[in-house]
């Protein structure tokens, strides 16, 4: 290279420097420590308390030094800002709540003979290191199955009669879809008892279960659908018959494709909507803690219900097994969604 | 204001003679000139008769008939709103998607009306083809898989998928630019060549009329050009029916232009003729003032 000229370097202007933040930084150690102050010397107390002082008291002097810098239009956009931000540490801070509890607690009763054993030859409240929930674990496994192979083609082909055809009835089924979303879960787990398990040769077992299941997956599955089918432009399905094909071809060949990763979505979401249900399962799957491959005959166990018990008892040692039954749940619902993404991703690429 | 007219056939040579109103009436003449040779029609076309259309209560198109003559390219213009899309929508009965549509009159091609009960109309489509405004290529597809998705939608056996492809993609003036990457997906091709793409779709059904909705109105100028030449060629072999807010283009592109116009009522067809006639000597003052600019 003969070129001497200094090569240009990428900047972002824009970026404040560390000298332009460090005052905004001060300003909300002070509000923390202002707030800790208040709180020590008022009769205020526990954590809201600080929240709320900090929030107030760093809200205020920041929007206080925004004005003297920029105005009145630049200190309204700091406190809005800020309300904003608490709005959404708000939602999230719930969440991770949830996970940080589950997982703390969860970790303790963590060992191997869980996944290879089942609660047959242990008692809940003998020690954690006896039994497994290997019992629950197929159950679940089972129940997702068995409820997307049932939900998953019902959920979309209705989406399908309600988006694409619109044919006789779609209101009256669109209305039918959305008071089915309002079903209370313990509704469908009664329904499916007094339908199925008192007047058919079906008895409680892991199929019963998936049936009250999928009562619940299938408005979730349908109405999500819905709202991916309706964001395929209209153009495609106007070219696709303008090529000669039928609705039906047309539907197949662009509509459904076009759609597919949102339907992997809803179909996520529909596992998600009942992996974590007890209420159906309590007249369905019998909550056996033998280990049963067999979803269609006797008893099977599952995760919620094993949890479920685990704190009736009330034992710490019941209650430390429900802890790693939760664990587990959210793990393998983690796993799955994670499998049903790259899954979905990757045929989307190599196609 | 009327101007004498001698002959409404389209008689070039008397044309030529005439003194041009205005430049765009040099374009088409000398469009008109370089098209004499070799103008043979091919079969007998599509024939509009006393066509109307109805969104619900609205009265969207009044009495339209226009012939279009086998191998030529029909430019319909007009301000918005003036039922131009309407029209050719039930051409190949796109129109009737709409669930409040309705029509009445007769679509004949080759002879026999498209709307005749018993007509299947996904044959119908396949016959009379259709390009976009927009262009639309299927997303979930690639380029080879967009060109011949007319055969797997229509539930066609071509012996020769490769040719085929090739072929289409040659008349849609993209090939070269593609044919590296046909397995790639259509969505990474620009505006311009997506639209290239769509027509060469649509050619793969091997239909007999093209019907063109505003083709080039979401693309550049160089893309736009590409895309009339590629209408020129494809006119030594199909009969075309373009929309087009550019007169410019129906200038450069078409045999015919037909001048549609709502007067706050139905969209109705003021005046056909051959190109050349309409944009130096039209008979309608209308015509005149919007060829000439002064609306629209």
């Amino acid at each position: 290279m003969t070129t001497t000229a200094t090569p240009v370097v990428p900047q972002k202007p824009w970026q404040a420097t560390p000298k332009e933040i460090a005052p905004t930084i001060l300003l909300l150690i002070v509000s923390l420590l202002a707030s800790v102050v208040i709180v020590a010397m008022t009769p205020m107390k526990g954590k809201l308390a600080y929240a709320f002082l900090f929030f107030v008291i760093g809200t205020t002097s920041l929007s206080i030094r925004k004005w003297r810098i920029r105005g009145r239009a630049a200190a309204a956009d700091a406190i809005v800002s800020s309300i904003a931000l608490t709005g959404a540490a708000l939602v999230f801070t719930p969440v991770i709540s949830i996970l940080a509890t589950t997982i703390s607690h969860g970790v303790k009763g963590l060992h191997w003979s869980l996944f290879t054993q089942s609660m047959f030859s242990a008692s809940y409240q003998d020690p954690i290191s006896a039994g497994g929930l290997l019992h629950a674990l197929v159950g679940t496994l089972y129940l997702i199955l068995i409820s997307i192979i049932l939900s998953v083609p019902m959920g979309i082909l209705t989406a399908l009669y309600l988006t694409e055809i619109k044919g006789p009835g779609a209101n009256f089924i669109q209305f039918i879809v959305q008071a089915m979303s309002g079903v209370p879960s313990v509704v469908a787990g009664l329904f499916i008892f007094a339908s199925i398990i008192v007047t058919t040769p079906i008895k409680a077992s892991g199929i019963a279960g998936a049936f009250a299941l999928s009562i619940l997956m299938i408005p979730t599955v349908t109405r999500t659908a819905q709202e991916v089918l309706l964001l395929v432009p209209n153009d495609l399905r106007e070219a696709g018959q303008a090529l000669g094909a039928t609705q039906w071809k047309t539907v197949a060949t662009i509509v459904v494709p076009a759609a597919r990763n949102g339907l992997i979505t809803a179909t996520i979401l529909g596992v998600a909507r009942i992996a974590g249900e007890t209420a159906p399962l309590l007249f369905t799957i019998g909550g056996s803690d033998k280990l049963n491959w067999n979803p269609f005959k006797d008893y099977q166990g599952a995760l919620p219900f094993y949890v479920w018990k685990g704190l009736m008892m009330g034992t710490p040692e019941s209650v430390q097994r429900a802890w790693t039954g939760i664990l587990i749940l959210l793990i393998l619902v983690l796993v799955l969604f994670v499998a049903a993404r790259t899954l979905g991703g990757r045929r989307m690429k190599s196609k | 204001m009327t101007l004498p007219i001698n002959n409404d056939d389209g008689d070039n040579m008397s044309v030529e003679a005439a003194p041009s109103k205005s430049s765009l009436g040099d374009v088409a003449s000398e469009r008109a000139k370089a098209k004499m040779p070799g103008n043979a029609p091919l079969g007998s076309g599509l024939e509009a008769r006393g066509i109307h259309a109805w969104f619900g209560k609205h009265h969207a198109l009044s009495d339209v008939s226009l012939d279009f003559a086998a191998g030529t390219v029909t430019a319909l213009i007009g301000p918005s709103g003036c039922g131009k899309s309407t029209f050719i929508r039930t051409l190949n009965r796109m129109h009737e998607f709409i669930p409040s549509a309705a029509m009445a009159g007769e679509v004949l091609l080759d002879g026999k009306d498209v709307y005749a009960k018993g007509t299947d109309v996904t044959k119908i489509r396949l016959q009379i083809g259709m390009v976009f405004q927009k262009p639309n290529p299927f997303p979930s597809m690639t380029i080879g898989e967009n060109v011949l998705s007319g055969l797997k939608l229509a539930q066609l056996k071509v012996s020769d998928r490769e040719n085929l492809m090739q072929e289409c993609l040659e008349r849609a003036g993209l090939w070269a630019e593609v044919k590296d990457r046909l397995g790639a997906h259509a969505g990474g091709l620009s505006g311009g060549q997506q639209q290239r793409l769509c027509i060469a779709r649509a050619l793969a059904v091997k239909p007999k009329v093209l019907l063109m909705d505003e083709p080039c109105s979401a693309l550049d100028p160089g893309s736009t050009l590409r895309i009339e030449d590629t209408i020129g060629q494809l006119a030594q072999t199909m009969t075309i029916i373009i929309v087009t807010h550019n007169m410019q283009q129906a200038a450069r592109v078409s045999d015919y232009t037909a001048f549609f116009l709502s007067d706050g009522g139905p969209g109705s067809m003021i005046e056909v003729g051959p190109t050349n006639e309409i944009f130096s000597r039209p008979r309608d003052q209308r015509t005149e003032n919007y060829v000439s600019g002064r609306f629209g």
